[in-house]
């Protein structure tokens, strides 16, 4: 004791030798703290602790010095930051000291020393002493699995600070740590190991002749074995330990001649998890080794490798194979060579091709496709390697395509020549020349045209992906190639409906025509203009269907090539002209006709989206022309054409509404603005001026007294305003929304006050919160209350009512829950009733062509879940305080709401439903029931214990919902039928027999999807409770 | 997945289960959709209610150590080249044409290969084949589980215990053997 002796002869206070007394005799834990905080305050210093201790420290009793000691310790790593560098010496040495003492002691020996490896004001050269002392006095591996990790975390902490003084001990260190852990077996101290040899490792420590055994203690681990005890609070996982353990293995080439053997052995082992973490760690060990490491090893894993590719049923292992080979091949030829020294890479590779190419000669046989994969994951990982393998392999394919006839064989062929073209587009040739695949161009081109010429749909298919693949390689097609292409792909864009090869071609044609579209411009759109001009002259003459479908093709191929600016141009303008001389020529134009044009324009302007320049053309251009068709076929007209009826029916301006709505959602604000200030001021004020044709022979006044086809117009306006980005100023707004207000609640044609209404809530979402937004809110609300007190306007005010609700839920608005409950109570409303039930489902579900985010509405992305935590029980409340007659309504409001949300924030919730979702199961509407068995099938699932309460009103409804004339209930209830049996079988035994006769019926039901589950499920249900299930 | 995964759609047209996908699962059309059409019951529907089979007793058996049947898997396996097995169900891929169905007259026919000419097998596969058929299938269908013609020593035999219905049901009276075909129809094992 002569340390604590020497560091000061302060008198201790009374207090705090009654606290040491009552820890150390007294066995108590309580003063523990309190010693510690009041150290921490500055109540007592640590030179008073050790003096209060003083005697128990020198007792000759182990037990009473341990927990003196401990009482030191447990002080020491709460407040090793006030001490002093002089005090730190002192215990230091103290603690070394006690290194020696009686193994009662070492715990709280090994806690202060810790606790002083934490210490910034250790000085230089006691971290070594330390650590000699442990490697000298304690022998680690007999102490328990905490007082390990305690030396673990000392190494680790002087490891950390230290690393200059430790690194002046050599090898000593390393071999000092080697005799700590060898022999560990515990998770947790096991993950700490590791990290010490990989820091080891990596941060240069000397490991001097060591290294076999640094190896040895580490590699005894792998492959890793470990299963976590069930409920292990520690939540080690084998992953961790596996990747902990690779992480040493591989990080560094001085392990390789070590490593590899046991590595190849692993592989050939037959354990799966063996083989795939052997497999895997070549693969880490790839990034770090040479061509030096390998060389000797490369024979025996390739050899490994190609077995396990060759061989191996799991599909997993397959992979791993594959990127470990593909990593070595990465490493060969990473390597920088002396001049003299032999290029492993070339005969590592002939190797390969030696045992695989032989198998690419047999596309009938198994090991086509594994000799293939084993050749593209090795030429993926170099240019080099790629070049080497490609320009073996090509010809060797391209002879075996033209030997052999079936179109099976030739798409095997086809398919893997596909595969080593891909690999090409990842490395880049600066010199043309050197392009592996200049020299095959011809024999490829018209290898992919005679696949595209053979009555095989799927090699055609293959053809096709490999023409894109092609034409995506940097000058390698020649023009006259590309002709020959385009041709090709006009021919197979109009094969008939049930190929599958017309829907790739003109995939493959929108890709291609971003890389060559003057070859698109010159060569296809040309055919396709001929082509919808003969179906003109054509129609008439009533060759109807046929044409009119290759009449749909041609669009399409328009809309699928409109991939770059400049086919755009002349796309556009073509499907417009298109729209225009339908409506002046005196064809009979259908509706689906138009609306096809439509679509086409739609996906134009898809295309158009990424492009601020392209999307600003289409939106100049096609907005006004596609405004004036519509304004001069609103227009009164003694003669009614055809096609002005049409234009103005529902569907074709849904079609409308769609394609401005894709043109203006992508404009920047200050072209939004532009447009803007012309759209706005044509509705409001009739200014026809920017129309492209603007002599009509009437004024077009939507909003005042037009006519009501004028007033379908505003759908179109709609679709504008809603799609523009929020930050766009709209002209004119207060008028605007007054007159929208007013339409919403105009009588007679609910096309175009729905349109108002939408566009109303449309505007109203995006509306920046303030004065003038509480005004608009204010006049819709007294517009509703208003419609919905009297009589002929009602339906129109629940409308408006419910797209305000929506705009405002979405938004998370204030007001959204007034409105909502205002809506709730509909549901009671004998007139308005059912209608405001299916309303649930519009405010829950996405709508296409206002509010979407797409068009810059305001929608939080927690609006379900809240509008659910928010309702349901007033709407559960008002259900059960509902008349007999209108609870329908309110289950089916429910049943929306339910529906829409994400099943895994359901679940939990649905428990406290239970009863009222059994007794929807008896409510006659369709939507309800299939929704409530929606809701029940994950329930039975995950609560069965909860569910057998009810099993026999569960079973009986079920079957009696199997037989419901709803084909889609009849499947729910038997999917239900099936999940039933999760429950514990003693539960369901008693109904076995009657339930096994009554799904009998089901499997004769007209439906193949019905008896599909009817079948399982049936099945399910001879299985309990038998003997073998 | 370089290549492989492309290959699929040819169900029909290909001898060659080795290289092609698996079928997949039937794709659902239009018509399947429509509420008032009727589907008639077709040779894949049967095919596909065997197939649920085969992939269970793929599995099925070979848990059970206790088993007497433990070597059914080996057996099938051993067949097949070891290099690349096949799993049965690619082995059903060629057997769909071995299915008729007559949905209008009921009935169902159904021919299965035994994997070797002496497969001790034979009547067990049979059996759980039939024992599926007839609680997936509508009573009024009559059914026939027959080898393929040429493929077993006692083919005979075989059919003839399979197409008599009182020892069909005295077999499934018989626990042990029960046993041993539900495992081969428990999807869950």
């Amino acid at each position: 004791m002569a340390a604590a002796a020497a560091l000061g002869a302060v008198a201790p206070t009374g207090a705090l030798w009654g606290l040491v007394q009552d820890f150390v005799m007294g066995q108590q834990e309580g003063p523990a703290d309190q010693v510690t905080a009041d150290v921490k305050s500055g109540n007592y210093t640590v030179l008073q602790v050790v003096e209060a201790l003083g005697s128990s420290l020198e007792n000759p009793e182990p037990r009473t010095r341990a927990r003196g000691i401990q009482l030191l310790s447990q002080v020491l790593l709460q407040c090793h930051s006030l001490l002093l560098e002089k005090e730190v010496v002192h215990l230091i040495l103290f603690y070394e000291n006690r290194l020696k003492d009686h193994h009662l002691v070492i715990p709280s020996v090994l806690q202060g020393l810790r606790a002083l490896s934490l210490c910034v004001a250790l000085p230089p050269g006691l971290a070594v002493s330390v650590l000699k002392a442990i490697f000298q006095e304690v022998h680690v591996q007999s102490l328990p699995q905490v007082d390990r990790h305690t030396v673990y975390s000392i190494i680790t902490n002087f490891m950390r600070t230290r690393e200059e003084e430790l690194k002046g001990l050599g090898a000593d260190f390393t071999f000092g740590f080697i005799q700590v852990m060898d022999g560990e077996k515990d998770p947790r101290n096991l993950l700490v190991a590791f990290r010490i040899v990989h820091d080891l490792i990596s941060r240069d420590y000397s490991l001097g002749p060591f290294v076999e055994e640094l190896f040895e203690v580490t590699s005894c681990y792998f492959p890793i074995d470990f299963t976590p005890p069930p409920n292990d609070p520690h939540g080690i996982q084998r992953e961790d330990l596996i990747l902990s353990l690779r992480a040493v293995l591989a990080s560094t080439p001085r392990f390789a001649e070590f490593l590899l053997p046991l590595l190849i052995e692993k592989v050939d082992s037959e354990i799966l998890s063996a083989k795939l973490d052997s497999l895997q760690t070549l693969n880490a060990c790839c990034a770090v080794y040479g061509q030096k490491e390998l060389k000797d090893f490369l024979p025996s894993l390739w050899a490994s490798i190609r077995r396990e590719v060759f061989q191996t049923a799991s599909e997993r292992v397959e992979a791993e194979g594959l990127a470990a080979l593909n990593s070595l091949t990465a490493c060969l030829s990473r390597s920088v060579l002396r001049a003299d020294a032999e290029d492993l890479l070339d005969s590592f590779l002939s190797n390969i091709l030696q045992d695989c190419r032989h198998h690419l000669c047999e596309p009938d046989m198994k090991l086509v496709w594994p000799s293939a994969k084993l050749l593209q994951a090795a030429a993926g990982a170099s240019a080099r390697a790629c070049d080497h393998i490609t320009s073996n392999v090509l010809p060797l394919l391209l002879e075996q395509f033209h030997k052999h006839s079936q179109s099976n064989q030739r798409r095997t062929i086809l398919e893997m020549i596909l595969g080593f073209l891909k690999l090409q587009q990842k490395w880049s040739y600066e010199d043309k020349d050197e392009r592996p695949l200049s020299g095959f161009k011809d024999q490829l081109c018209s290898l992919v045209f005679m696949a595209l010429t053979d009555p095989s749909t799927q090699l055609q298919l293959v053809g096709i992906r490999t023409l894109t693949v092609l034409g995506a390689q940097p000058d390698l097609l020649s023009s006259g190639d590309l002709e020959l292409a385009v041709g090709h792909l006009y021919r197979l864009s109009f094969l008939e409906e049930d190929s599958q090869s017309w829907v790739a071609a003109l995939e493959a044609s929108g890709t291609l025509a971003t890389l060559y579209p003057a070859a698109f411009s010159s060569h296809l759109v040309p055919k396709l203009v001929e082509e919808l001009c003969i179906e003109e002259s054509d129609l008439a003459r009533g060759d109807g269907p046929t044409k009119c479908s290759r009449h749909r093709r041609c669009l399409q191929a328009l809309s699928a090539i409109s991939t770059h600016a400049s086919i755009v141009k002349e796309t556009l303008p073509l499907l417009l002209q298109h729209l225009c001389q339908m409506n002046k020529g005196n064809t009979v134009a259908g509706t689906s006709e138009v609306i096809a044009v439509c679509q086409s324009l739609q996906q134009v302007a898809e295309k158009c989206q990424q492009d601020p320049e392209s999307c600003w053309y289409f939106h100049q251009t096609a907005i006004p022309c596609l405004l004036a068709l519509a304004v001069q076929a609103s227009m009164p007209e003694k003669e009614h054409s055809v096609l002005k009826k049409v234009l103005l029916q529902d569907e074709v301006l849904a079609a409308m509404v769609s394609v401005i709505g894709t043109a203006t959602t992508h404009l920047s604000p200050d072209l939004a603005a532009q447009s803007v200030a012309h759209i706005v001021p044509l509705f409001l004020d009739g200014n026809i001026s920017f129309l492209p044709e603007n002599s009509f022979p009437g004024r077009f006044q939507p909003f005042q007294d037009g006519s009501s086809g004028q007033r379908r117009l505003v759908a179109l306006l709609m679709a504008f305003v809603c799609s523009l980005p929020r930050n766009v100023e709209i002209p004119q707004l207060n008028q605007l929304m007054r007159e929208l207000l007013e339409l919403s609640c105009c009588h007679g044609c609910p096309f175009s006050s729905t349109a108002a209404a939408k566009c109303f809530a449309g505007l109203l979402n995006k509306h920046p919160a303030g004065q003038q937004l509480d005004e608009f809110l204010q006049l819709a609300v007294d517009k509703v209350e208003a419609g919905l007190s009297s009589g002929p306007y009602r339906s129109q005010a629940f409308t408006l009512l419910l797209w305000v609700t929506k705009a405002l839920v979405l938004r998370y608005h204030p007001l959204s829950s007034c409105l909502t409950d205002r809506l709730m109570g509909l549901l009671s409303d004998p007139e308005l009733g059912p209608a405001a039930a299916d309303g649930f489902s519009l405010l829950m579900s996405d709508c296409t062509d206002v509010l979407t985010r797409a068009g810059h509405a305001e929608v939080r992305i927690m609006f379900r879940q809240r509008f659910f935590t928010d309702n349901v029980p007033a709407l559960v409340r008002g259900f059960h305080a509902a008349p007999r007659d209108v609870k329908p309504n309110y289950l089916k409001g429910l049943s929306h709401v339910l529906n829409r949300l994400p099943k895994p924030v359901l679940l939990p919730e649905l428990p406290t439903l239970l009863s009222l979702l059994l007794e929807a199961l008896s409510c006659p509407d369709s939507v309800v029931q299939l929704s409530t068995l929606s809701c029940l099938q994950p329930l039975l699932l995950e609560a069965p214990q909860v569910m057998s309460l009810h099993v026999d009103t569960l079973v009986t409804k079920f079957l009696n919902l199997s037989s419901s004339p709803s084909m889609a209930v009849r499947i729910a209830a038997l999917q239900c039928m099936h999940a039933v049996t999760h429950l514990p079988t003693p539960v369901l035994l008693p109904y076995k027999l009657q339930v096994i006769r009554a799904l009998a019926k089901p499997l004769d039901d007209k439906k193949r999807l019905v008896r599909k589950e009817a079948v399982s499920a049936r099945g399910e249900w001879f299985l309990l409770g038998s003997p073998g299930s | 997945m370089v290549g492989g995964g492309g290959m699929g759609g040819g169900l029909l047209e290909n001898a060659n289960p080795l290289i092609y996908e698996r079928s997949g699962e039937r794709p659902v059309t239009a018509g399947e959709e429509d509420e008032q059409v009727p589907d008639s019951i077709d040779a894949r529907e049967i095919f596909d209610i065997r197939r649920c089979w085969a992939r269970a007793g793929w599995r099925g058996p070979g848990r059970g150590s206790e088993s007497p049947f433990l070597h059914l898997p080996h057996l099938i396996r051993s067949i097949n080249d070891p290099e690349h097995p096949l799993t049965l169900e690619e082995l059903n891929v060629v057997e769909q044409v071995r299915v008729q169905v007559s949905d209008p007259e009921s009935t169902v026919a159904v021919a299965f290969t035994p994997t070797i000419p002496h497969c001790s097998m034979a009547t067990l596969i049979g059996l759980s084949i039939k024992v599926k058929l007839l609680r997936s299938l509508p009573q009024r269908f009559k059914l026939d589980v027959h080898i393929t013609p040429g493929t077993h020593a006692s083919e005979h035999a075989v059919n003839k215990q399979l197409a008599d219905k009182e020892r069909v049901a005295a077999a499934l009276e018989n626990t042990h053997l029960l046993e041993v075909v539900n495992q081969c129809l428990s999807a869950r094992s």
